[in-house]
């Protein structure tokens, strides 16, 4: 294999793995930043929706469908969750966030455990990802292409939400000062509710998307949550091009550290976490230390 | 326009608000005048909803308010200009206006705005961190006025201003009242308020204890502010 077709391909693989913690990173992000909680329950959505996602497939036999709708469900969840249960606790300090929505970890997690059984379960990607391509006469998998397209789509896509729409505006005035857009006539709570929910669906997305890669197994709730935070924490608490920068990073770490000191590809990004407090204590793009 | 019967505020044990009675007629300004800590910016949160109030009513146009969560009653006609101005630091001049526009604009739509504040016109893609005070403070002004209220609740809008600045403000003042906004104005400049306002209240220990015109006002502006103001 030439140099440069070992660098393309790996790092089209690291951006197909950044597109997959960028997913997970940026509904964390969002939703810290609109209400500054710490959702523990992020990872265990993630898995959430790649069951689903299997359930889905199996059901309509169509990867696509099992796309569309796996993280609109678990979006609708989160919303019914910050509905009933969340905007109780506004005027509680943050501890009783984290016990709540690790609550929300604890009981989704055993539920998938009781609906889908404790195996882990084969989605297979559709077949028109199915293949390889040659990338400088080097095989590649059409999936792990696909998945770095989709990467970008998406991340476009909140780009612009964020920039252009009425709601991106709200999302961003709220980060910055919530009290003040309630006073100028706009619904907070509404906004958050909505933003708890995309959040939640985002991580279901990269849930359904990473099951052809890594299967629907319960063991992706745990990676999940520990990766979306060290892509937070990186990227700086409630910043959107944050989290993006801290997906790239995180998923150049892994690929390279997996190829070249897979020992220690996990410490990588530990490593790259620390040195990142060390110079910016709020994270690179961060408001606050 | 805007009455306030009998308003009473708690924060925790302290009685910050006892008994506020006050009237705003259509079109007029009325100024709250008081030292540090007497309940002015109590009273208007309260109006506004953002603290709740214990006793007593609010009402807008004959319709009670009292209660209302904050967009509810921003909603109902009420704009706030908050105390610090409460820019949103992170977003341009025209999305911190957009914020409050909710409907589009009839009375007072952005081209309108723009042309009342030229200085935000030359800055309408600044971020609110690159404004100066004054300029923020006109900001906070455009961003209420979006909303097209019937009435206006300007908390100390000349802190921290230059006196070149607060003659601006005056101006600006007076161009609303000429165009029939109802405003509250809470303030510590007793020449800004005594030069705008058509009636000048003052507030001690949660209540209003004077209130008067202008002229009176200033035939009795030595003994009004050795009794109520100073320190």
């Amino acid at each position: 294999m030439s140099n440069l077709a070992f660098l393309l391909t790996q790092l089209v693989n690291a951006l197909s793995q950044a597109a997959l913690l960028f997913f997970l990173g940026v509904g964390l992000t969002l939703i810290f930043g609109i209400m500054r909680i710490v959702n523990f329950a992020h990872g265990t959505l993630y898995m959430l929706g790649a069951f689903l996602g299997y359930s889905l497939l199996h059901h309509t036999g169509s990867f696509w469908a099992a796309l569309l709708v796996a993280p609109v469900i678990v979006g609708l969840l989160g919303t019914l969750f910050e509905l009933t249960i969340l905007r109780q606790l506004y005027r509680r300090d943050a501890h009783a966030f984290l016990m709540v929505t690790f609550g929300l970890a604890l009981i989704t997690g055993e539920a998938v455990r009781l609906i889908w059984g404790s195996d882990a379960l084969q989605v297979p990607p559709p077949p028109q990802l199915a293949g390889v391509v040659f990338m400088l006469d080097e095989p590649f998998p059409v999936y792990r292409l696909f998945l770095a397209g989709a990467g970008i789509v998406v991340a476009l896509a909140i780009w612009q939400l964020l920039e252009r729409t009425r709601l991106g505006l709200l999302i961003r005035a709220t980060s910055q000062n919530p009290e003040m857009v309630h006073a100028l006539g706009v619904d907070v709570n509404l906004v958050r509710s909505g933003v708890f929910g995309i959040g939640c669906g985002l991580a279901a997305l990269g849930g359904v998307l990473a099951a052809p890669l890594v299967t629907a197994a319960h063991g992706m709730a745990a990676t999940a949550v520990i990766d979306a935070f060290v892509i937070v924490i990186i990227g700086g608490m409630g910043s959107f091009l944050g989290s993006l920068i801290g997906a790239l990073l995180v998923a150049l770490v892994q690929v390279f550290g997996n190829y070249y000191l897979p020992d220690f590809a996990l410490a990588f990004m530990y490593l790259l976490m620390l040195l990142v407090l060390v110079v910016r204590p709020g994270g690179l793009l961060g408001k606050e230390a | 326009m805007l009455s306030l019967k009998g308003l009473n505020t708690h924060y925790g044990a302290s009685h910050i608000l006892q008994g506020v009675d006050l009237e705003v007629q259509k079109g007029r300004i009325a100024a709250i005048l008081g030292r540090n800590g007497v309940g002015k910016t109590t009273t208007v949160k309260t109006i506004m909803g953002l603290v709740p109030a214990s006793g007593g009513s609010v009402g807008l146009d004959g319709q009670p308010i009292t209660g209302l969560p904050p967009h509810r009653v921003a909603r109902a006609g009420v704009a706030y200009v908050p105390e610090g101005r409460l820019i949103f630091p992170d977003l341009t001049v025209v999305e911190n206006i957009r914020v409050a526009e909710r409907t589009p604009a009839k009375s007072w739509p952005l081209s309108r705005l723009l042309a009342l504040f030229p200085s935000l016109n030359e800055r309408q893609r600044n971020k609110g961190t690159q404004l100066s005070g004054g300029e923020q403070q006109m900001l906070a002004i455009a961003r209420a006025l979006i909303s097209d209220p019937k009435v206006l609740l300007l908390d100390e809008p000349s802190q921290g201003l230059a006196p070149l600045v607060v003659r601006e403000l005056a101006r600006i003042i007076h161009l609303l009242r000429d165009a029939g906004v109802t405003i509250l104005l809470i303030e510590q400049n007793m020449k800004l308020a005594e030069a705008v306002a058509d009636e000048l209240h003052i507030m001690v220990k949660g209540r209003i204890v004077y209130s008067a015109d202008p002229q009176r006002f200033r035939t009795e502006a030595d003994q009004v502010r050795s009794r109520y103001l100073t320190v």
